[in-house]
């Protein structure tokens, strides 16, 4: 148990100045590095550690997500006398062993070895260097686990400086005037919220983390709890003395279980040592956190709906105001964050506004972490400052679009985001510029797509989406949305006319302009912009009645030329057996039994088979 | 096996309805104790925080949740029936139909999309010739789509039960399935 201030210099000395090894060793245990297989590397490097007698030379440190999801399972290895960082990917058992018995030869083991600039902590040199790394600071460098491993980097420090050298009010001010915006999506300034819920007079007010991360893929924040969960401990326990809160609770999914476990762990180890509990730090103040546990719905994502989900009930959302800050959990003021907004505050208050002002752009302060995913070449976790153009973002750090295809589009902000231009790849990005594309910052998902995804089929499938987590509440959304989604599924099916593009366009602006929550708000900005962007795709849908992408099934047809050599790949590969032929004869598809899979014209190696 | 409990006139399929309180004694008290680690009061407001971890803890243990599961937790918590359906049928993630032995689930997440899952559960649905949200007659398999799990960069990926399978294309449906048998 950690006493006051003092007690946590003491502590945090005693730590730095034990004895580490020669060589540090990072594995990275996100969820997606197990996916990939990293247990088994991991258990063959404790092994060769074991049997080779390496313990006193190599220190192992299970981290989080390193952000390098392209070439999970993989690992660091850092020399601490030099401070020279290598990182391996795509790594097998066998190599484990050589790199390990090489100890530092990059040319040895085969291993593919990963470009430095990906992941660059925040006291590295990073002037020629795309990424900032203030909310993944720690991600991918300490054990989360090991509540030892943070407060050696700092943790807990940003605490201690609140509680014994700032007034409630003057850590509010100080957020207010770092300019932090809410990371959710939204992008309302986090000071300005908790100055609702401070000025509030009540006998109990509450806290929440809004962990309940919905946007298909976007995995920021389940990087952040399961590489850092003290970050959001910490912040958290800083915003309930600036607002008075002594209660917080974190939402987080029931899908996330590595999150979950990893929260859980940290939440006892921050007890213990008396960072949460009473009289933290010898300040008199007390703050608990207790999780609570989403079960599948989008829609708790909005925060009212949230409330009402850890309140026990169904999680639809009511109308504002009044505003959970006045009136929130158990008619309480509340206030809720995002976890990802939240892993910011420390950083903000034990280097000042000032600084995180110097970072990002004038109306949008500091960085937003991105997840970079869909046809995309390196698939992963970046953080950049607010302003970053996007090209440099999927062409500098994504390494541009599989297969050296042409980039079509960029799909933001989720189910309530657009799509985004190749015209428009040169825009610096933040809040606003965002809104102006016509799609949103939303929580941080980037989606590439390319010449082959049918943007009728992309709005489409976003309206599938919110169709089955519209809480069914309001008209607009319930009965809107699923009007909306049959009007697209008449395009994609030939049945398209011009009637029906403004039909789209009308009943879009009135789910807009009526729908009670963010949800049914936004929904159907999807179908929006790629009509706005791609207003084209849609004309040769209902003109010409084809897919140019030839993703609509029922648009496209499957016919062989006669560059066909008769190697029969195709029939065998046929999953309806449509396609007939004998050994090096032309082959001909059925086209009454065809599903237009279009494994046929994947697997040809002849060109021989045309979709039109 | 107790006998059939419904108490529907003449609606009765002549199915027994199966109540899993009475029949796991040894599941209901494990589901009892976990109740009474937490503060249940008279206070209706502060009983009804807890429903939704106790309904996750109540499908951990019975895998789903009949009416009869449903009715003793409402019984426990001093609920309605009807607050703890609305619940149930609200979340997606409780289910009150029983499911397979191997969950196996489609991540509906827009990478996976792009990168043709659409494909992939057409594929498991002709091969296992169940619809999404089925389970096989022999109880041993259910199909559906998954919330976006986060690890986009193996997309399209295939969870069965715990396991993920990244980068899955159609030919590699007939081993998933296999996996499961051994």
């Amino acid at each position: 148990m950690i006493k006051d201030a003092n007690g946590l210099i003491d502590y945090t000395e005693a730590l730095k100045n034990q004895s580490s090894s020669e060589l540090k060793l990072y594995v990275s245990m996100g969820t997606c590095g197990i996916a990939a297989g990293t247990t088994p590397v991991l258990n063959k490097i404790y092994q060769t550690i074991e049997e080779k007698n390496l313990k006193d030379i190599i220190d192992v440190v299970e981290v989080g997500c390193m952000g390098l999801c392209h070439s999970e399972p993989c690992i660091c290895l850092e020399n601490k006398e030099t401070n020279e960082k290598v990182y391996y990917g795509n790594l097998s058992e066998e190599q484990v062993v050589q790199i390990l018995e090489a100890k530092f030869d990059t040319e040895l083991a085969g291993a593919k070895v990963l470009n430095k600039t990906w992941n660059t902590p925040e006291d590295e040199e990073i002037s020629d260097q795309i990424q900032t790394r203030i909310v993944l600071r720690n991600s991918g460098v300490i054990n989360p686990e090991k509540i030892e491993d943070y407060v050696m980097r700092d943790g807990y420090k940003a605490l201690a400086k609140a509680l014994t050298e700032m007034k409630p009010a003057g850590v509010v001010s100080e957020i207010e005037l770092s300019g932090l915006r809410g990371r959710g999506g939204g992008g309302f300034p986090t000071g300005r919220k908790w100055q609702f819920a401070a000025s509030q007079d009540a006998d109990q007010k509450y806290l929440i983390c809004n962990a309940d991360e919905g946007d298909p893929g976007a995995f920021m924040d389940r990087a952040v709890l399961e590489g850092d969960p003290h970050s959001v401990l910490e912040a958290m326990v800083i915003a309930g003395y600036g607002i008075g809160a002594d209660k917080g609770y974190i939402y987080i999914r029931a899908e996330y279980p590595l999150a979950i476990k990893r929260l859980e762990i940290a939440i006892a180890q921050a007890e213990e040592l008396g960072f949460l509990g009473e009289n933290i730090l010898g300040s008199g103040f007390n703050f608990t956190i207790e999780l609570k546990y989403g079960a599948g719905a989008f829609v708790c994502g909005e925060e009212t709906a949230l409330i009402h989900s850890i309140e026990g009930k169904r999680g639809e959302p009511t109308f504002k105001p009044p505003f959970p800050a006045i009136s929130g959990l158990w008619g309480k003021p509340t206030i809720v964050n995002n976890v990802e907004t939240f892993a910011n505050v420390a950083a903000i208050i034990r280097n000042g506004a000032d600084w995180f002002k110097s970072i990002g752009t004038e109306g949008s302060p500091g960085t937003k972490v991105f997840a970079l995913a869909g046809k995309i070449n390196k698939v992963g976790l970046v953080e950049v400052p607010m302003g970053t153009v996007l090209r440099d973002i999927i062409y500098g750090l994504g390494h541009g679009i599989v297969d050296g295809r042409e980039f079509k589009a960029v799909q933001t902000g989720g189910p309530s985001g657009g799509c985004i231009k190749a015209d428009k790849l040169d825009t610096p990005i933040d809040y606003e510029s965002l809104k102006a594309l016509g799609s949103m910052m939303g929580s941080g998902g980037m989606i590439v797509m390319d010449e082959d995804d049918c943007m009728v089929d992309i709005a489409k499938f976003f309206l599938d989406f919110t169709l089955e987590e519209s809480c069914g509440k309001c008209t607009p959304c319930r009965i809107g949305n699923t009007r909306l989604h049959e009007l697209l599924e008449d395009i994609c099916s030939g049945n398209g006319t011009m009637e029906t593009i403004e039909k789209l366009k009308t009943l879009s602006a009135a789910i807009k302009d009526t729908a009670l929550c963010g949800l049914g708000q936004t929904s159907p900005n999807p179908v929006i912009s790629t009509l706005n962007n791609f207003y084209d795709e849609y004309m040769q849908h209902v003109d010409r009645k084809k897919c140019p992408a030839g993703v609509c099934t029922k648009l496209v047809s499957y016919t062989i030329n006669d560059k066909c050599v008769g190697c029969t790949l195709c029939a065998r590969n046929c999953p309806v057996s449509c396609i007939s032929g004998e050994r090096k004869e032309l082959h001909h598809i059925d086209q009454s039994k065809c599903i237009k899979c279009g494994v046929c014209y994947t697997a040809c190696k002849f060109h021989a088979i045309d979709r039109t | 096996m107790s006998s059939c409990t419904c108490s529907k006139d003449g609606g009765c399929s002549g199915i027994e309805e199966i109540n899993l309180i009475k029949l796991f004694p040894e599941k209901t008290s494990e589901l009892d104790r976990y109740i009474e680690t937490l503060n249940i009061t008279s206070d209706i407001e502060q009983n009804r925080g807890y429903l939704i971890q106790v309904l996750h803890r109540a499908q951990g243990i019975f895998s789903y949740l009949p009416e009869d599961v449903q009715l003793h937790v409402a019984n426990k918590l001093s609920l309605h029936l009807s607050e703890v359906y609305g619940v149930i049928s609200f979340y997606s993630y409780f289910t009150d139909k029983p499911v397979g032995k191997y969950k196996i689930n489609v991540c509906t997440g827009t990478a996976c999309f792009v990168k043709g899952a659409g494909r992939i559960l057409d594929e498991l649905k002709r091969y296992l010739s169940i619809e999404e949200g089925e389970t096989t007659a022999d109880g041993k398999f259910s199909l559906g789509g998954l919330r976006c799990v986060g690890a986009c960069s193996l997309a399209p990926v295939v969870m069965v039960n715990d396991k993920v399978y990244g980068n899955v294309t159609t030919d590699m449906v007939p081993q998933i399935i296999n996996d499961c048998s051994e």
